[in-house]
């Protein structure tokens, strides 16, 4: 198929359309803004639904509203304003409600600033509003793979009748590189029987409530923990690479893992026995990427654009906490293969290696 | 690999050139990324893209710290700022419409001076700044084909506006002039 030269941010829009999403709601906010700007045109071509929210609330529970009608409905955001849609995310978990919300990560608390930065790892994968739930986070490491992740993120949110989150970052939402785009796609928006729709004389009216004030406190932790046990069984991605006679690896997503390979290759020709297992699915955590390692790997370095090692406690559980796991941070520059390598040659002389 | 940044003033279509070379090279096959230079600019305010091209796949989007092969600078800052990130025997394209001639330069690496403002202006064109730039170092650097780069330049506004624009391809030929005075040397 033909490959055209896209931004990250522009291609993750167009996939999302081609998979079928006719309505956004949400508020700009760099480095994100590109997604509203295309949906703002793209949307309008295609027949569906485009509204800049006065807010990233009602962004959010707009959403929440095209959702419950049946719509493969998309939000997205950055920062503060991601922060401001995980009241609304929590009740989508709550509901039972499929969406896809994109979060393109920028750096800091609070205002922070517009670049690149992977400080929200917490927030999403721990799930980050109020109560009892997670969500399906994917993380893209290129143009190619935000297309690609954003045209399988609806079916992925329908397959649960659960949020799916993509975590994007600044980097990987500004780059332009080329992409090969999906086929267009229609969704049927009364393709699922649970969805709201008008009522005729007789039928039982419809209502999009909370699973457990339907199902009952007896029925629904149940239910809940089956529906998570199949997304942790089901939607576990990862690239690896080198791994097979890694002594040492890397464990780095988005922007972080595009220099990480990068340092794998530098560390291979200087005889390092680098390695690299990158997330694509924040959570569910690919446990299974870490079972299937060798005997010989003596330690993990995870590469993150964050501060205080985010990423750190899930590496430490899916090795079952073995072997040493290192930590190289930077905040607002992007980490350097070389230091990455340089940190990695160092663990692998029985140094510790901590931010 | 051949890493590239391009950098000048907001407005002199630095992300334009880097653009243009990723399509190129992504039009003949190539891995290419492009990644913008990045923050609370304006018009008016200094811009740069880092665009790579590379027979294989691209880990980082970032051109390395000392590893630049070619930098077109289109004003003094840009100069200033990515002149010592450029490789021993790296090529430096100088704007010397507005890069003082006295403006020392590294020794170890090949310079151009172009006077592409001056050159837009003949050619009635003062959006092709850059395209001169671009003719200068296609026709100045091994790593590129003159010609070729002239058709993809030539195919890029095509794609866009749908229509040819003679004045773009006769800033670039003027730069591709001042090139080849200079001579084609090896990589880049």
């Amino acid at each position: 198929m033909e490959k055209v030269l896209m931004k990250g941010n522009e291609a993750f829009a167009e996939a999302c359309i081609r998979a079928g999403c006719r309505f956004f709601s949400g508020y700009p906010i760099t480095p994100q803004t590109e997604v509203l700007e295309y949906m703002s045109w793209r949307m309008e071509q295609v027949g569906g639904q485009f509204i800049q929210t006065e807010s990233e609330l009602a962004g959010i529970n707009m959403v929440f509203g095209a959702a419950a009608a049946g719509a493969r409905a998309l939000t997205t955001s950055s920062g503060p304003g991601f922060s401001l849609k995980q009241e609304g995310i929590s009740y989508l978990c709550g509901t039972d409600l499929p969406a896809v919300i994109a979060d393109v990560m920028r750096i800091g608390s609070a205002l922070g600033e517009i670049f690149q930065g992977q400080g929200d790892y917490w927030q999403l994968t721990r799930g980050g509003g109020h109560g009892d739930y997670r969500t399906v986070v994917l993380a893209p490491a290129s143009v190619q793979e935000n297309a690609d992740l954003a045209y399988i993120a609806f079916d992925i949110a329908e397959k649960y009748r659960h949020p799916v989150i993509i975590a994007s970052d600044a980097a990987i939402g500004q780059m332009v590189e080329p992409v090969e785009l999906p086929p267009m796609r229609e969704h049927d928006i009364d393709r699922y029987d649970w969805v709201i729709r008008g009522r005729k004389p007789g039928e039982e009216q419809r209502r999009m409530k909370n699973v457990f004030y339907r199902m009952g406190a007896d029925k629904y932790p149940a239910f809940l923990l089956d529906k998570y046990r199949r997304m942790e069984e089901n939607e576990q991605r990862w690239e690896s690479l080198a791994v097979e006679d890694a002594e040492l690896v890397l464990v780095a997503y988005g922007i972080s893992s595009r220099v990480s390979k990068e340092a794998v290759k530098l560390a291979r020709s200087r005889g390092i026995p680098l390695g690299l297992i990158r997330p694509i699915s924040l959570w569910p955590f690919p446990q299974k990427a870490f079972d299937a390692l060798g005997g010989q790997v003596k330690g993990f370095l995870c590469v993150e654009m964050s501060i205080l090692g985010q990423m750190v406690d899930d590496v430490v559980l899916a090795c079952g906490n073995r072997v040493p796991v290192g930590f190289y941070g930077e905040f607002s520059q992007v980490p350097e293969p070389e230091i990455i390598v340089e940190r990695a040659a160092a663990m692998l002389n029985g140094k510790e290696v901590q931010a | 690999m051949l890493e590239i940044i391009c950098s000048g003033f907001g407005g002199q279509g630095v992300l334009t050139a880097g653009l243009i070379l990723a399509d190129a090279g992504m039009e003949n096959g190539k891995y290419v990324t492009w990644y913008p230079s990045y923050g609370s600019e304006m018009r008016g305010g200094t811009a740069n893209c880092n665009v790579k091209l590379s027979d294989e796949e691209i880990a980082s989007p970032y051109c390395g710290k000392t590893s630049l092969d070619i930098l077109l600078a289109l004003n003094r800052a840009a100069a200033d700022k990515f002149e010592n990130t450029l490789r021993p025997g790296g090529l430096m394209l100088l704007n010397s419409s507005l890069v003082p001639a006295d403006r020392p330069c590294r020794q170890d690496i090949r310079v151009i001076r172009v006077p592409a403002n001056e050159i837009a202006a003949e050619e009635k064109n003062a959006q092709g700044v850059n395209l001169v730039m671009l003719g200068a170092m296609a026709a100045a650097s091994a790593a590129f084909d003159a010609e070729q780069l002239c058709r993809d330049v030539n195919h890029y506004f095509y794609k866009k506006k749908k229509k040819m624009f003679p004045q773009n391809e006769a800033c670039f030929r003027r730069g591709m002039q001042i090139g080849a005075e200079a001579g084609k040397e090896g990589e880049p």
